[in-house]
């Protein structure tokens, strides 16, 4: 009992020690707040307690003077001492007994085991529980994560989201709980029984079974696809035979036919070399249709036809030629297919035969064209030469000459070609001039003009020369006088043309002096009345060209703000600085006037300035636009162009405002921005755009159908979100976009008590403290 | 020489049926169809116009309450059935088709705190100022029978709030702590607390259902975990939260009515920060409801309007408001995405279209087209200042409008003197707080 009891005591202490140790803990600190003053008795106490280790004393409780906290039996304590108590000094004295082994084993098993931490206040355990917990939540939600985004993304989201398999029960279930009731329906049903008509699926009387069984599916495709095929070939067949027979030229048929023919004696030929004995079937064929051919009148000049003929051949050559065709066709198809010498005796009797049969014009034609005579030949095509010339020598002299001059010598036929050609040329140009200026040649010689005279063709001529000449000049000086600035009057044409452009100097005039004027800036109300003193002036004085320029420059220098810039603005004398001074100054200004020259010799700011603004004005002027709508209102196409009174009527550049730097010669106010528009402008780029180009483009791409296809218009005006009207729409569901859900309800989670904390819990609380 | 010639075939023009739609062959080259961009700009202009023209979104108003409406509650599978509950203890269950109240009951003594109806649909709870929380049928009684709630459950303190569960049979309660309740049961499962003020309003996370937001009045919104059994979070904002709402279709956001006029959207993950402001009301905000769709929310304030925000913009793109509506104190956006009601102090629940200028009822595919087309074009130039002007207007009661300048010379000030103490003090002494960071006071883990 003693040793279990100084056991009990031990452990107590050893509580107590470790109690000593948190120094939070205040109960334990009472004793010390006593002080010093009792010293004294603590010694005693120690003392005591030292002296009852021993022997019989060991059972004198130790007198308390007060109430203490830990009363121990043994009374030990560690009050005073200021020492930790350890346990090895307690166990020192049971080392030396033997019987306290128990006691020993016991004390060591409490020196091996650990100490159980304090729990951790509540407040803190419970921060630590909703850490943990978030952190799981915050895991499982952000599962959720793609699935938000790519619903953000979505170009469409049709709501409800899951697809709601519609119920629809196969016609057997439903065919299956019905039964024919009223006489009608019965009367239907025997019908269909009769019938064999299958009420249940598949849908398939017997017969189509039966059929489906015969041919697989497979087979019937390719029976149907060469039936397709041979369909098609027939189709064209049909069709170029039709196209073939259309064709009404003698000659391509004749060409057929006669290709038909060659084609058949290559044939023979081969299969006189493969088989005799079929080409022998042939040939006999061949032998038949030749007799056939020699029994009919056909090709024999007997006919209705041949006849008329052979009246108008003494005249008609071609009748002629008619005729001898056919008979050398009848000669052809009566040839037998011999050895060529057989033909060659052949041939005289066939021109025998010919010659019986042929009236003599005919003949002695025909014998021509066949060429067994030459000369013959020659004779009668000189003749028709003959009597060609006879007929019209005055109507063609000029082919007849040419002729004369190829024979005569082909050593420069080019160059006298071109001569001629020339001279044609000359001649036809000539004609037409002479029709311009009617009323300076008379009817008449137009008539003789084949024997004109030498020198009206040089005269005009020359005048056709001249006003080559004038016209090219007049050229070289616009373009000259594009590029210089100040655009200068023409000068006055040579005294030569002049009485040639009388014809139209007032309306010229007129033109020119309104551009001027167009040029010379409205603000000079006064000069107003001058065109049409001008064009008085020039209506009496025709040829008053030359005075013209100096009016300009009159103009100019009464008028022109650009030479503000550059001429000097007349100083202002002030009267009262003496003249010498004056000088100087003037001097002085002069000179630095010099200066700033000769600095800035190489670069005119000025022109440049003008020349700047000029664009600047330039580029600012409205522009035509056309607005052309090809085949409003007409017909459009290819090749087809709107006609010119549409065209005026849409081409319009609507007049602007005056400019604001109109007055301010050395001023560019720039005009490029439009208040009209800008109240229709988008004036910041919106959010998602990142650069105004992309906007732009946004806004450029046309989504109506007017511009898309039913198609694109479709795909293009999706809605973002689409709802069906009168479904619920439920929250979405894990199911829904494909993850697992929780097996385990929430519920059955909330039984579990949270105040106890399993040790993997522990664990992770554990974690979390120390991080 | 083949000759050509005008060919006419009728397989090329003629239609198979007369319900076919008439074979219009189109050039679609761009030259053929100048103007592409001012011809679209005009069609964009006319259909903002005619959007103007057209908004008139009040339906119907529903009336019969004999107090004001303090609660609303869908029904979840019928769409035109809608419960409602009011300060005098009266509950009336509405058919939106016909407008009228198919059932009234007196469920309590004083206040209808909170209404929700189960996920099945076959039975309703309410909560009131009587300490109780009653589960009625939906169904009415039988003839002859008494009105009789099926469970009735005697709490120790006042519930101001309730929401069930989306999927099981449990739903929690707010009023000195969160209580889950299991139906069965008269004692919760559990009960969660973080704090000693009274929560006014707890919602179950639709989507991730073991999820709960509840916020109190000591200004904070805090979340539980009803698995773990436990709050996770808590922020606390400027001013007090009335009511949140979960995001249906985004399990992490919620959205927050606050009294400082203010609505801020959560990420749950992410506290300190709201995602987004909405600001457009000029009183304390009541209530939120989400649309179903997820994209868009309504709100309904002190200041005697609704409003409807996108979920990510700061401003609302709708306000609706009548003469005779006064302070909105609840709100709901029906399960089609169409169309919202609101219940306000003078005892009306009104019935708004969700998009004021849609027409109703069933479209041909031609207008569904036009539509479509129209709603494009006013996307792609709603960045156009006239298109915009005409877009943004909106006719307002004089006391909402006069409020709106005044609040808005008081920001001015505000951010005057913001911008003039930045200027004179130290760089770097004065932090510079984003609008967002501004109303968050602190985070408490």
């Amino acid at each position: 009992m003693n040793v279990n009891r100084v056991a009990e005591s031990l452990l107590a202490l050893s509580q107590q020690e470790e109690l000593v140790d948190l120094p939070k803990n205040c109960p334990l600190s009472e004793n010390e707040d006593e002080g010093d003053s009792d010293g004294e008795r603590k010694h005693q106490k120690l003392l005591e307690a030292i002296s009852s280790l021993d022997g019989k004393n060991r059972w004198k409780l130790a007198e308390r003077s007060e109430a203490s906290l830990k009363v121990s039996e043994f009374n030990v304590s560690s009050e005073g001492s200021g020492e930790k108590l350890v346990l090895a000094d307690l166990l020192e004295p049971v080392k030396t007994s033997s019987s306290l082994a128990t006691v020993k084993r016991q004390l060591n098993r409490v020196k091996s085991k650990k100490v159980v931490e304090l729990p951790l206040n509540k407040e803190k355990i419970e921060q630590i529980h909703r850490e943990v917990a978030f952190g799981k939540t915050s895991r499982v939600l952000s599962k959720w994560d793609p699935i938000v985004l790519k619903n953000q993304q979505a170009e469409q989201l049709a709501f409800p989201l899951g697809k709601e398999q519609p119920a629809i029960a196969p016609i057997e279930h439903a065919l299956s709980g019905w039964k024919a009731r009223t006489p009608l329906e019965q009367e239907i049903f025997n019908l269909l029984h009769k019938n064999k008509r299958p009420v249940t699926d598949p849908l398939l009387t017997p017969m189509e079974k039966a059929s489906l069984r015969a041919m697989s599916l497979e087979e019937a495709k390719m029976h149907r696809a060469e039936l397709q095929r041979a369909r098609a070939l027939q189709s064209y067949y049909e069709a170029k035979a039709r196209r073939e027979k259309k064709i009404k030229s003698k000659k391509y048929h004749k060409v057929v036919k006669k290709g038909k023919a060659r084609k058949a004696s290559k044939e023979l030929e081969q299969l006189q070399k493969v088989n005799p004995t079929v080409a022998l079937e042939e040939l006999e064929k061949f032998e038949n249709a030749r007799m056939m051919e020699r029994m009919s009148l056909k090709h024999q000049n007997s006919g209705k036809w041949a006849k008329s003929k052979a009246i108008m051949a003494k005249y008609d050559l071609e009748a002629r030629q008619a005729m001898q065709e056919q008979l050398a066709k009848n000669k052809e198809l009566t040839q037998k297919l011999q050895v060529a010498s057989e033909i060659e005796e052949e041939k005289g009797c066939t021109e025998e035969v010919e010659e019986l049969l042929v009236p003599h014009v005919v003949n002695e034609v025909q014998m021509n064209v066949d060429g067994p005579n030459p000369w013959m030949l020659r004779n009668c095509t000189s003749d028709i030469r003959e009597a060609a010339t006879q007929e019209d020598p005055e109507q063609l002299p000029e082919p007849a000459t040419h002729e004369v001059s190829e024979s005569e010598g082909e050593e420069r036929p080019v160059a006298e070609e071109e001569i001629l050609l020339r001279d044609f040329e000359e001649r036809r140009s000539l004609r037409k001039r002479s029709e311009l200026n009617q009323d300076a040649e008379p009817a008449g010689i137009q008539e003789r003009k084949d024997s004109s005279s030498q020198e009206v063709l040089s005269e005009l001529r020359a005048l056709s020369q001249k006003l080559k000449e004038n016209h090219q000049s007049r050229k070289q000086k616009a373009s000259s006088e594009g590029t210089v600035p100040q655009v200068q009057r023409e000068e006055p044409a040579p005294e030569e043309e002049a009485p040639l452009l009388l014809q139209r100097p007032e309306r010229v005039q007129t033109l020119e002096e309104l551009e001027e004027l167009g040029k010379e800036d409205c603000f000079q109300n006064k000069e107003l009345p001058r065109p049409v003193l001008e064009g008085q002036q020039s209506e009496r004085t025709p040829n008053n060209r030359p005075d013209a320029p100096k009016e300009k420059k009159e103009k100019e220098q009464l008028i022109d703000l650009q030479n503000l810039l550059t001429t000097q603005s007349p100083s202002v004398r002030s009267l009262a600085v003496p003249t010498t001074i004056e000088e100087l100054e003037e001097d002085e200004e002069r000179d630095q006037r010099q200066m700033i020259k000769e600095a800035f010799a190489g670069d005119d700011v000025i022109r440049n300035f003008l020349k700047e603004k000029r664009e600047a004005v330039e580029a600012s002027k409205p522009k035509d636009v056309d607005l052309t709508l090809p085949g409003w209102g007409e017909w459009g196409g290819v090749g087809l162009k709107p006609s010119t009174k549409k065209r005026r009527q849409f081409l319009k550049a609507p007049e602007g405002p005056p400019r604001k730097d109109k007055n301010l010669p050395n001023v560019i106010i720039s005009e490029k921005r439009n208040i009209h528009a800008a109240a229709h402008q988008v004036q910041v780029l919106p959010y998602p755009f990142t650069h105004h180009r992309q906007f732009e483009r946004t806004i450029q791409t046309p989504v109506g159908s007017t511009w898309n296809t039913q198609r694109a218009f479709q795909k293009l005006t999706t809605p973002k979100v689409v709802t069906k009207p009168g479904h619920i729409i439920k929250p979405i569901k894990a199911e829904d976009v494909g993850h697992q859900s929780s097996s385990r309800s929430d519920l059955s989670v909330i039984q579990w008590n949270p105040k106890r904390i399993t040790t993997r819990h522990n664990k992770e609380l554990k974690k979390n403290s120390v991080g | 020489m083949k000759v050509k010639m005008l060919s006419r075939n009728p397989d090329n023009y003629v239609r198979e049926t007369k319900l076919d739609l008439q074979r219009v062959p189109r050039n679609y080259d761009p030259t053929l169809h100048p103007f592409e961009v001012p011809r679209e700009y005009v069609r964009a202009l006319n259909a903002t116009k005619l959007e103007r023209v057209f908004a008139k979104p009040f339906l119907a108003s529903l009336d019969g309450h004999r107090d004001g409406v303090n609660c609303l509650a869908k029904h979840p599978k019928n769409l035109a059935t809608v419960l409602s509950g009011a300060c005098d203890g009266e509950v009336r269950i509405w058919n939106l088709t016909q407008r009228n109240c198919i059932r009234t009951v007196q469920a309590h003594e004083g206040f209808v705190r909170g209404i929700c109806t189960r996920f099945c649909g076959t039975s309703f709870f309410t909560v009131g100022d009587d300490k109780t929380v009653k589960q009625w049928k939906m169904d009415g009684p039988g003839y002859g029978e008494e009105e009789e709630p099926l469970h009735t459950i005697l709490g120790k303190t006042v519930y101001t709030g309730i929401d069930h569960h989306w999927k099981e049979a449990v739903f929690a309660t707010c009023g000195q702590q969160v209580d889950i309740w299991d139906e069965q049961r008269t004692n919760p499962i559990c009960s969660m607390t973080w704090g000693f003020d009274s929560i006014s309003s707890v919602k179950f996370n639709p989507v991730e259902t073991f999820l709960l937001g509840s916020c109190a009045s000591d200004r904070n919104i805090v979340l539980y975990d009803m698995r773990q059994a436990t709050p996770l979070k808590k922020v606390i904002l400027d001013m007090r939260t009335n009511t949140i709402c979960w995001n249906p279709m985004e399990a992490f956001i919620f959205t927050a009515a606050n009294e400082d006029y203010n609505l801020y959207t959560f990420d749950m993950r992410a506290l300190d920060t709201p995602v987004m402001v909405h600001m457009d009301h000029v009183s304390a905000v009541l209530d939120v409801d989400y649309c179903p769709t997820g994209k868009e929310f309504v709100s309904a304030s002190f200041d005697k309007s609704i409003r409807i925000f996108p979920v990510d913009k700061s401003r609302s793109r709708e306000v609706y408001h009548t003469k005779r509506m006064q302070h909105v104190i609840c709100v709901k956006w029906t399960s089609d995405s169409k169309y919202i009601m609101c219940g306000s102090d003078e005892m009306n629940i009104r019935l708004w279209k969700a998009n004021a200028s849609e027409k109703l009822g069933v479209l041909t595919s031609r207008e569904k087209a036009a539509k479509d087309y129209n709603q494009k074009l006013k996307e792609k130039f709603q960045h156009y200042p006239h298109i915009k002007r005409i877009a943004r207007h909106r006719h307002l009661p004089k006391s909402i409008y006069s409020q709106i300048q005044e609040q808005r010379i008081m920001k001015e000030a505000r951010r005057r003197k913001e911008v003039n103490r930045i200027k004179h003090s130290k760089p770097g002494s004065v932090p510079i707080v984003s609008e967002k960071k501004k109303h968050i006071v602190a985070v408490v883990k």
